[in-house]
């Protein structure tokens, strides 16, 4: 009986379609054939051919409410950060002592803060200085975290231990204390140090969870099967590795942004992050915190703004870890 | 075991070594600590040149770390620039920041670990989501904003507890910051609970425990929570380091002379004695923490032996 037993074309249908996850992936795309479902894939081209992982994610994000939400919410954030006057058309440095401390009236809807600054103009120009941060200071542990961790993982020897160790040393330093030492010492205008010192301590977190992706990811038959056809170092590193090694690291990084959006403003509120004239809520919330007793909305708007961004992001990689661990699905 | 340990100790020294030199250079980065010696004034070079030579600050830096550390493992910590030995100010200020820590440690165990299981067991439930969109947003709430709204909501408007700690901080006090510091690392707890008795209630021991019989307390108790409490009790373990850390924040919130306190101040005055010397005990509470955990984990799955 030949025909019913035929290695070659074992392989290629575990091997071929998939490029990312395997069997799990060829199961899951064919329960999905089975059902047919009419408006399903949309453009995803012919039934046949099997989804990656990164279909499978996208189908399931698209129907959960939490990750519509907070993308909605990201967006609008995003948008306001790049031109806040859209929603807000005075100047945020514009401020008249004359009247300070005023509840909400005409042309101050949220009110005025110490120094006669509008609360509302304020409240939306720190969402420029957050997003920013939270994103420049993202890509670059993401970057340089994977970047260590795949090396250490897909080398091994004397290099991953040394790698692990120099990790070690970084994740040893209390963040917030090192933050002040740090951020003490570099003072600018600028995000950049705010954003270098977040790099330089966070990346340990991305190349723990980037080690051991990559090797899980290296001990598969695939990248076996590379290296036995002579694929070189780089080859099997980018081509077979990373793109199997790529989807936990993602999860943690998008649940990152939130948290370092949220250390940006507590750097700033103890007086070592962002310093005026940029416009950030750590700073107002410091300065509001003075009058908290008697004007205790001064607080509560940039708070709650800060609040409801970090709790986007955060909930943005809590959907796409849901979407991305197939444990859980 | 013991064999285990001493590795592990071993393997701490470079870590310890890394970290606490990084500190050192960042510190010394700070500025010249004896301009800082004499505040506002500028000082006499003859003076200032003396001054450095006394505190060995005119040798290479390498030179003056180790010169540190050798004095740090006689337990000598040197002097503040206010004349105050920095072994005082940590005696003045650890137990207060143990105090807190301790006081957060335990709401987080025990609040987290109870609400975590509560969540786990009734999985898809309305108490579940509810439970777990409010651990969402007790995660986006910095600590410096939920501080401040805690402080104003029970100190000053209800009037239930005093809004600032007095200065030897006795536990009843604490209670309010520490549940402020506990805040963050408590909704970790409860997630990480919740998905780890999720996971093992399904396992087959949990059904044989329950099909011999025994009641559904001691399965949970002692089957259930012991084989889902070692994510959770890493978490916890790296926690202490960072709550001890983190709690500046929540110290400067509520004007509670600890660790935090005495850091904040010798940063901004450039003291870097007190600095270098509180945070190279923190680093090591952290890798002790760790190994502590560690060990912990034999103790929760007798299957883990360390050889």
């Amino acid at each position: 009986m030949p025909e019913a037993y035929d290695p070659n074309q074992v392989a290629k249908d575990a091997i071929a379609p998939t490029g990312a996850g395997g069997a799990m992936d060829l199961a899951m795309s064919e329960a999905e054939t089975l059902e047919k479902t009419p408006g399903g894939p949309g453009g995803t081209g012919p039934q046949e051919k099997a989804r990656s992982l990164w279909t499978d994610a996208w189908q399931q994000l698209r129907r959960n409410p939490v990750f519509i939400i907070s993308s909605l919410l990201i967006v609008f954030l995003v948008l306001i950060a790049i031109w806040p006057s859209l929603i807000a058309s005075g100047d945020p440095n514009a401020c008249q002592l004359s009247q300070a401390n005023k509840g909400s009236g005409p042309g101050h809807p949220f009110g005025t803060d110490q120094q006669g600054c509008d609360v509302y103009t304020r409240t939306v120009y720190g969402a420029r200085a957050s997003i920013a941060v939270g994103i420049c200071a993202t890509l670059g542990v993401a970057i340089l975290g994977s970047l260590m961790g795949g090396l250490a993982g897909f080398f091994g020897g004397w290099w991953d231990g040394l790698l692990s160790r120099l990790a070690d040393v970084f994740f040893a330093i209390p963040v917030v204390l090192g933050g002040l030492v740090f951020l003490s010492v570099v003072v600018s205008d600028t995000i950049w140090p705010v954003v270098g010192f977040m790099v330089l301590l966070g990346w340990p977190q991305i190349s723990r969870i980037a080690r051991g992706s990559v090797i899980t990811a290296k001990q598969n038959d695939y990248v076996q099967a590379a290296r036995a056809l002579g694929a070189s170092n780089s080859r099997m590193l980018l081509r077979h590795v990373a793109p199997n090694a790529v989807a936990p690291v993602i999860v943690v990084a998008t649940i990152a942004l939130g948290t370092y959006i949220a250390l940006e403003a507590t750097l700033s509120f103890l007086g070592v992050g962002l310093r005026p004239p940029t416009v950030s809520w750590g700073i107002d919330i410091s300065n509001a915190s003075q009058v908290i007793r008697n004007y205790p909305s001064q607080l509560l708007w940039p708070a709650g703004a800060l609040s409801i961004t970090v709790l986007a992001f955060i909930m943005l990689g809590d959907a796409v870890r849901d979407a991305l661990d197939p444990k859980l699905r | 075991m013991g064999r285990y340990v001493i590795r592990r100790l071993l393997q701490m020294i470079p870590v310890f070594i890394g970290a606490t030199f990084l500190i050192f250079v960042m510190v010394y980065a700070l500025g010249d600590p004896v301009a800082a010696l004499f505040g506002d004034k500028a000082p006499d070079p003859a003076t200032a040149a003396r001054i450095r030579e006394d505190l060995g600050l005119d040798k290479p830096l390498w030179q003056q770390y180790l010169h540190y550390m050798g004095n740090i493992f006689r337990g000598d910590f040197g002097t503040a620039f206010n004349g105050q030995k920095v072994t005082e100010l940590m005696a003045s200020a650890f137990p207060v920041t143990m105090k807190l820590t301790f006081v957060a440690i335990v709401i987080e165990i025990i609040v987290g670990i109870a609400l975590g299981v509560v969540s786990g067991l009734k999985r898809g439930r309305p108490l579940d989501t509810s439970l777990l969109v409010l651990t969402l947003i007790v995660i986006s709430v910095p600590t410096f904003v939920s501080g401040y709204l805690l402080q104003l909501l029970f100190g000053l408007k209800l009037g239930w507890v005093r809004p600032t700690v007095s200065s030897d901080a006795p536990l009843n006090e604490l209670i309010l910051p520490g549940i402020v510091l506990a805040l963050v690392s408590l909704a970790y707890v409860t997630r990480l609970t919740r998905t780890s008795i999720g996971e093992n209630a399904r396992a087959d021991y949990v059904r044989t425990a329950v099909a011999k019989g025994l009641p559904r307390r001691r399965v949970i108790t002692k089957h259930l929570l012991r084989n889902s409490l070692i994510p959770v009790v890493t978490f916890i373990g790296a926690d202490i380091g960072a709550l001890m850390g983190g709690a500046i924040v929540t110290e400067r919130i509520f004007n509670i002379h600890g660790v935090g306190y005495q850091l904040y101040n010798g940063i901004l005055r450039g003291n870097t004695p007190t600095v270098v010397g509180f945070v190279t005990i923190l680093v090591l509470v952290f890798l002790v923490a760790n190994l502590l955990v560690d060990l912990l984990y034999a103790v929760l799955d007798p299957r883990i032996r360390y050889a």
